[in-house]
């Protein structure tokens, strides 16, 4: 299978509408960040306290909000997170005070919430065990011993606590809303269940992850966060600097801002969020954005070592032709493989995954349509500053006349 | 088939073997598939987002050790001066590092340089105070407040990795985190409720018995210096005590008390041999005390200095406060208590943070998670199928694109990833969910190396180079551009490293690797195949690319 092979196209020749493309996808980016307030930070780089609990019937998402407007927390963040049939809700409240308490007070404060919530469901006098960790799990068995083995029996009941947790996470997500399920779990015969079910009852709600940051923690990261990107771009710039000339450098790295700005503004656009991973992503396509920018640059040097007195222009587009098979290949199957993460890896990639599948795209946009061309435009400027007085008509449209000739003549070449 | 090429197939050959058996192999050779799976888990260890378990990162207040420092040196030189006579009007702290001593006698000024560089050598720099006559500020050497920092944070360290071993958590980790913020790192794999660690992490534990002065004891701390006319006696201090210190019998006021202490501790935390709780000495149920016993070599010094102070009042402070003053009755040398009214859990711990030590200066939580079990497995489940659906659509695409050549491809991606794996285990790098992400790129960047080559070969094949040639020209050519691809993308990943937390260096890591893998099957392996089967195809047949 071949695709690509006997290309003509004028990509400098388009690069208006190039440009424009990225003008309006600029736009498009800066107006959801202006009507959003600036980026929608995650919590890593926000501060303050992140749960994410999930409930076993549909959550009640005004009971909570009530309940902690109730305590003073009216700014609490309160959203579904992932498929409704999880029903996993993301509780978020931003850190007050700066004391040592600080941290866990958030925390604290949205399980007793919830606890009271949920209070219905509670058994006086038992614990809930979608909370209970094998350790304590084991403790209340060894002491019950359901099963009669004596007092030697610490470690068996150690291990069947482990099965039973073992099963309530990861066959039952977490959430185990009837005990008696307990007898599918190997060697849970019905007295353990029922003593399972004498010390404890099936609690409707279990916190699946928990994050609490400082706030001043977060301006750090935001601050590192930024910084990192700039080295990363600047130290492509001077990589690309020293293999090819400091043109090509500066190309590259533009082309590279530019397409981690349109990611951003892309972010905002369908609200994702931005966290640490989200960085990683950006920081990974920093990198991967340069490799088609190289492979067409390696090219342009290589037919320009070969026919020199060809514009540039002319080079620019051969070369982009020329790479465009293996250009839409690579990027194709990373497109893929990013894309397979975007739909299958789960709630928590999800972010990450879309920085790489918008980033992907726009990247390789940029380097066919943007980063050739600035190399281009920035030869003809200077020739048509050095060339002086003989641009009647203007260099660049000359410029562009010579390369239609050019491709012409290519193209009747081509079909020879 | 030529040497050269045998050999190389037997090395890649060696290579595979190695990496497989570094995966599965241990700790014994695996007889069944549960075998080989359980090998396979227990040989990749898993980041805390993919296992359950709690992370913080917690801040060590390095300036507490240096101002504490500072506070002993002053001691020092006052105790010095006057031994050697040289006068001097006060000697007062400035700021951490800093502290001036006014008014040094006439002429003794370089007598007092003289002490001063004896005594501390090249650690304090003495000037002369600007616009005061005969005195001397001095400063603590940068180089030496570097040095107390690193000191210290590495004493909270391991005084935090004691204490949470002790606590029975052995996967625990405690680590500098680095980023010059004098941060600690502290994983807890498996810890989902982590309120009882934070208590033992976060306790200073600095225990110290000292003398009291006098009998008295003061309602606050302008009482006690009042008390002396506004000037201590040399080496001592008011200490503020809890209200059950006080010796008052029927004291049921939360009223403060101080306690006119000698500054110099007849025995510390350090020479305590062992602590542990025990009921109440009081016999008040539900509620105990912390025995402790004293090490061998310090008995001697303590059973002396408790013989030569009968009679007087003794404090066991506990983290600058006074916890109790009992009066010594006799010569203790061996063994005593500290009673307090201890809940059950909060003696346990006090016994475990005596034993562990003391943390060299306080902490700060800067931040906290906890992953649950069960979203953990949830992680593992949607990042292993995201894995395996990526690898095999592009296997499946590399075959349909390239044919035959298109196995070449697809053996030497399977060997990258076996290869990153095996790394993985052998450098015992933690396995995070971003680090699944990084797997599932490096498959798609990975394969662009083959896509270089093999564009490039047949380029060269429809420009009537023959089989052989084309395949060399097409490796040689396309090698450079590889690496500059690999290259970039490894440095954007050094940057991630560099600034990124756990996961995000998972992430880092796993790129990192995986691309370095690719440079040697994508290139080497890829090569040495297409030889082999060069060398069995027929002459002058097309190559199935």
């Amino acid at each position: 299978m071949q695709i690509f092979q006997n290309v003509n196209i004028d990509w400098l020749g388009k690069t208006k509408y190039f440009v424009a493309g990225s003008v309006l996808l600029l736009i498009l980016g800066g107006v959801a960040l202006y009507q959003d307030g600036g980026p929608l930070y995650g919590i890593d780089f926000k501060g303050g306290t992140l749960l994410y609990v999930r409930f076993a019937q549909s959550p009640p998402l005004d009971t909570i909000r009530g309940g902690l407007a109730q305590r003073g927390r009216g700014d609490s963040i309160i959203q579904r997170y992932g498929p409704p049939a999880d029903s996993v809700v993301l509780i978020q409240l931003e850190q007050q005070g700066d004391d040592d308490e600080a941290l866990d007070r958030g925390k604290t404060l949205i399980l007793e919430v919830l606890a009271g919530v949920v209070a219905n469901t509670a058994e006086p006098g038992k614990q809930d065990f979608n909370a209970v960790n094998p350790v304590a799990l084991a403790e209340v068995l060894t002491r019950r011993d359901p099963l009669v083995l004596g007092p030697a029996s610490a470690d068996r009941y150690r291990q069947l606590a482990a099965a039973i947790v073992e099963f309530r996470d990861e066959d039952r997500n977490g959430l185990v809303t009837n005990l008696d399920e307990l007898s599918e779990v190997p060697d849970a015969n019905p007295a353990v269940v029922s003593t399972v079910k004498e010390a404890y009852y099936p609690g409707s709600f279990a916190v699946r992850k928990t994050e609490s940051i400082g706030p001043r923690v977060g301006a750090q990261l935001r601050s590192q966060a930024f910084w990192a990107t700039v080295y990363a771009v600047l130290g492509m710039l001077v990589y690309i600097a020293f293999r090819f000339e400091w043109v090509y450098g500066t190309a590259a790295a533009l082309a590279v801002v530019h397409d981690v700005v349109i990611t951003l503004g892309l972010f905002a656009v369908f609200n994702y969020e931005i966290s640490l991973t989200v960085i990683a992503a950006l920081l990974t396509l920093v990198g991967y954005s340069m490799n088609d920018t190289i492979v067409i640059f390696d090219r342009m040097r290589e037919n320009l070592r070969v026919s020199r007195r060809e514009p540039l222009g002319v080079v620019a587009n051969k070369s982009i032709n020329q790479t465009l098979a293996r250009t839409a290949l690579t990027s194709g199957l990373t497109f893929l493989t990013v894309l397979i993460l975007f739909l299958f890896g789960g709630e928590v990639l999800r972010p990450f995954a879309f920085a790489l599948v918008v980033g992907i795209m726009v990247g390789t946009y940029s380097s066919v349509g943007i980063a050739a061309a600035l190399v281009v435009a920035w030869d003809n400027w200077k020739h048509s500053r050095g060339v002086g007085a003989k641009a009647a008509s203007g260099p660049s449209s000359r410029a562009r006349q010579d390369q239609a000739q050019e491709t012409r003549t290519l193209a009747a070449a081509g079909r020879r | 088939m030529n040497p050269n090429l045998k050999w190389k197939l037997v090395f890649i050959l060696a290579v595979v073997l190695a990496c497989v058996f570094g995966l599965v192999g241990r700790p014994e050779v695996p007889t069944s598939w549960a075998q080989v799976k359980s090998n396979f888990g227990q040989r990749i260890k898993l980041g805390l987002d993919l296992r359950g378990g709690t992370h913080m990162i917690l801040q060590v207040m390095v300036d507490e050790a240096v101002s504490l420092t500072n506070d002993q040196v002053r001691n020092q030189l006052a105790t010095r001066l006057r031994d050697q006579q040289i006068s001097y009007g006060s000697i007062e702290k400035l700021d951490d590092t800093r502290f001036v001593v006014r008014s040094v006698g006439e002429g003794q000024g370089s007598g007092f340089r003289d002490l001063v560089a004896q005594t501390f050598g090249p650690t304090w720099e003495v000037t002369t105070a600007a616009g005061e006559a005969n005195s001397f500020a001095l400063t603590m050497r940068p180089s030496e407040v570097a040095r107390i920092r690193t000191e210290t944070l590495r004493q909270a360290v391991e005084t935090i990795d004691r204490r949470v071993n002790a606590l029975g958590l052995s996967e625990a980790t405690v680590t500098e985190h680095g980023r010059g913020e004098n941060e600690i790192l502290v994983q807890l794999p498996g810890v989902g409720d982590p309120d009882q660690v934070k208590g033992i992490i976060k306790a200073g534990g600095l225990l110290e018995f000292r003398l009291v002065r006098g009998d008295r004891e003061y309602s606050s701390e302008a009482d006690c210096l009042a008390a002396h006319g506004g000037i201590l006696p040399p080496g001592t201090e008011c200490v503020p005590g809890k209200a059950s210190a006080s010796a008052a019998v029927g004291q049921t006021t939360q009223q403060e008390v101080w306690f006119l202490l000698d500054r110099v501790p007849g025995l510390t935390g350090r020479d305590l041999r062992t602590a542990s709780p025990g009921p109440s000495s009081k016999g008040v149920p539900g509620r105990f005390d912390v025995n402790f016993t004293v090490a061998t070599q310090r008995a001697a010094d303590f059973g002396r200095f408790t013989e030569t102070n009968i009679g007087q009042r003794m404090a066991i402070v506990l983290d600058r406060q006074v916890n109790s003053a009992p009066v010594i009755n006799g010569r203790i040398s061996d063994s005593g208590l500290i009673e307090g009214n201890f809940g059950k859990q909060e003696a346990t711990n006090l016994a475990l943070v005596l034993r562990a030590g003391s943390l060299p200066a306080s902490i700060r939580y800067l931040q906290e998670g906890t992953v649950g079990p069960s979203l953990g497995a949830d992680s593992i489940r949607k990042g292993f199928t995201a894995s395996v659906v990526s690898l095999i659509m592009v296997m499946v695409f590399m075959l349909f694109w390239y044919r035959r050549a298109g196995i070449n491809a697809n053996v030497a991606l399977v060997l990258n990833l076996v290869i990153l794996l095996a790394c993985l285990a052998y450098f015992g790098a933690a396995l995070t969910l971003p680090g699944i992400a990084g797997v599932i790129l490096t498959i798609g960047m990975g394969v662009d190396s083959n896509v270089l080559i093999f564009e490039r070969i047949r380029e060269e094949l429809r420009a009537g180079k023959a089989n052989a040639s084309a395949v060399e020209t097409g490796f040689d050519r396309a090698f450079l551009t590889i690496v500059d691809t690999h290259v970039t993308t490894v440095v954007s990943c050094i940057f991630l490293f560099m600034f990124g937390t756990g996961p995000v260096q998972g992430f880092a890591v796993t790129l990192t690797i995986g691309l370095l893998a690719n440079l040697f099957t994508a290139v080497y392996v890829s090569r040495a195949m297409f030889h082999w089967y060069l060398s069995r195809m027929q002459r002058g047949a097309a190559l199935s690319i």
